[in-house]
């Protein structure tokens, strides 16, 4: 997708400057969700409270983005690509801004210290989980920054994993609870961060869909992952008669 | 990718089939070298108003129109669209013989009005062109009153018996082109005294008094200010129940809105066409993105 060369250089402008905008959106959301983690794992309460106090600058992030992509409805009635990045930024957006609320509530928890025997006894699975969790966010970012479908829909494949660590974990907090009733509370509360990161993985998916929209045009929402490879990725690329977009310099 | 003489009709799900021509699949390396090769997109139509193949239009020894072929289909609201100079209004000239009356123009090819060759030696252009009818970029009514003008066509082709049935052809026609509440007390005004947006919406009722099957637009809104221009486009959504039309605009917005189908063409070739709504999401060829997305240049 050539952002640039539109007869109009402003325009370019507002195109570069609203993708610009999302990447640097989608970088600090990545580091709350970082973070979050990092300060549920190593129980500090320092860094946790940073996260759920940063939690506003995402927020003011989506609602100033979301303004600059109605101005630009307004004003240069994009269509065709520039249309599909605009109409995937406003979804993009939603999906960042959300994922930063679950990074928010993982940051809440991660200050109780009473969490800090059932994550220390759940450590190895739930770095796992957040490993996974926080390598798709990463992918689908940067299938976003460089508008790789292929990317995309390679990172799509990796909920079901995310589904199943989540289960696993949610299984053996499940014993705990059974050997230990006092320890229902705390398990809960981990119960319900491995849920924020369940949740996280969900919105990563939903960045890949809207990129995957943004540059083949057609919308993989709701579809089976097989469905999308084999009807949107065929083995052979030449049967694809349509504008690939590419990124400009 | 060949300039060989065939289309290529590839629907939405990327199915390509032939249609009574042969061609092969797009190729993506040559379409980023900005080739124009086959027409992308459903260019044939079954059970269409017109049909059009293998047209090539020349002035003198210029070549404006390279080897189109494009059906146009009944009710439907076809635009055309592209940049100066593509052909796009020679193409819509040649739908009513427009075109015979510059001499250096020479046009090959078939074109099709319900099965019946439009260039036969046999065809009647002053009855052709009661058949398909224009609306002009400037509006053009004659120097006569408001009621002459609708009138006229009417009496040349003979279709009323009495003054009365006259009157009512007038009024129903002025009706449906939506100017009649705004004139029905000064119809033997001139016309030249009306608006703009009015003239032209007099040329439409001009147009469809003497009750066409095709009418040909070009550019019809491009002398008007929004809101004459949003009645004559509401005229034209209401016009495609009866009418099969075919606009050139040069307002891709204008395109958007009242086309069931869009053409892009791009010096002299048809480049894509295709449903409106995939042409403006989706549009398969690199030249109608750029130019659709304002980056022809």
């Amino acid at each position: 997708m050539e952002l640039g060369q539109h007869i109009s250089q402003r325009y370019n402008q507002e195109l570069e400057n609203i993708r610009n905008q999302v990447l640097k959106m989608g970088g600090l959301v990545e580091q709350q969700s970082i973070n979050a983690v990092k300060a549920l794992l190593n129980h500090d309460p320092e860094l946790a409270r940073e996260v759920a106090s940063r939690d506003d600058e995402v927020n003011s992030m989506e609602v100033a983005i979301d303004e600059e992509c109605t101005r630009v409805i307004a004003k240069r009635q994009p269509a065709a690509s520039d249309l599909r990045l605009v109409v995937a930024v406003i979804k993009t957006i939603t999906d960042l801004e959300r994922i930063g609320d679950e990074a928010q509530k993982i940051a809440l928890y991660a200050q109780k210290l009473s969490l800090r025997d059932t994550v220390n006894d759940m450590h190895s699975e739930l770095a796992h989980l957040s490993r996974r969790v926080l390598d798709t966010l990463r992918d689908s970012l940067h299938a976003f920054a460089r508008l790789d479908a292929n990317q995309a829909v390679e990172t799509l494949g990796q909920d079901k994993h995310i589904d199943k660590e989540f289960e696993n974990l949610s299984r053996l907090l499940i014993t705990h609870m059974m050997e230990d009733p006092r320890r229902i509370k705390s398990a809960l509360r981990v119960n319900w961060c491995a849920r924020s990161l369940e949740r996280i993985g969900d919105h990563a998916q939903n960045l890949c869909e809207y990129v995957i929209y943004l540059v083949k045009g057609k919308d993989v929402r709701h579809k089976s992952l097989e469905h999308i490879r084999a009807k949107h990725f065929p083995m052979d690329d030449e049967e694809t008669p349509f504008v690939t977009p590419k990124l400009a310099d | 990718m060949t300039l060989d003489k065939t289309a290529l009709v590839v629907d939405n799900n990327n199915n390509s089939t032939e249609v009574n021509l042969t061609g092969s699949a797009s190729d993506t390396a040559d379409m980023l070298d900005m080739t124009i090769g086959e027409t992308v997109g459903k260019a044939l139509l079954e059970d269409a108003k017109l049909n059009v193949r293998h047209a090539n239009v020349f002035y003198g020894d210029k070549q404006a129109i390279h080897d189109i072929s494009l059906d146009i289909g009944k009710n439907e609201v076809l635009a055309m669209i592209g940049p100066s100079g593509c052909g796009k209004s020679t193409f819509l000239r040649c739908l009513n013989r427009m075109n015979d009356t510059i001499p250096i123009c020479r046009v090959e090819g078939s074109f099709l009005l319900d099965g019946e060759d439009i260039y036969d030696r046999r065809q009647d252009p002053v009855l052709l062109r009661s058949r398909v009818g224009m609306v002009f970029q400037k509006p053009n009514p004659f120097p006569k009153s408001i009621y002459d003008n609708v009138a006229y066509g009417v009496r040349l082709h003979g279709l009323a018996k009495n003054r009365a049935e006259l009157d009512e052809i007038v009024e129903k026609s002025l009706r449906r082109a939506g100017l009649f509440n705004e004139v029905k007390d000064d119809l033997h005004k001139p016309g030249t005294g009306l608006s703009g947006g009015q003239q032209q919406r007099l040329c439409i009722a001009r147009t469809i008094a003497i009750d066409p099957e095709v009418i040909l637009m070009d550019e019809p809104t491009s002398a008007l200010d929004p809101i004459a221009t949003a009645l004559i486009e509401e005229l034209i959504t209401e016009l495609s129940e009866k009418y099969t039309i075919a606009i050139v605009t040069h307002s891709m917005q204008q395109a958007a809105r009242v086309s069931n189908r869009t053409a892009y063409f791009h010096m002299g070739k048809l480049v894509e066409v295709n449903d409106t709504d995939s042409v403006f999401t989706t549009p398969q060829h690199p030249l109608t993105e750029n130019y659709i997305t304002g980056r022809f240049g």
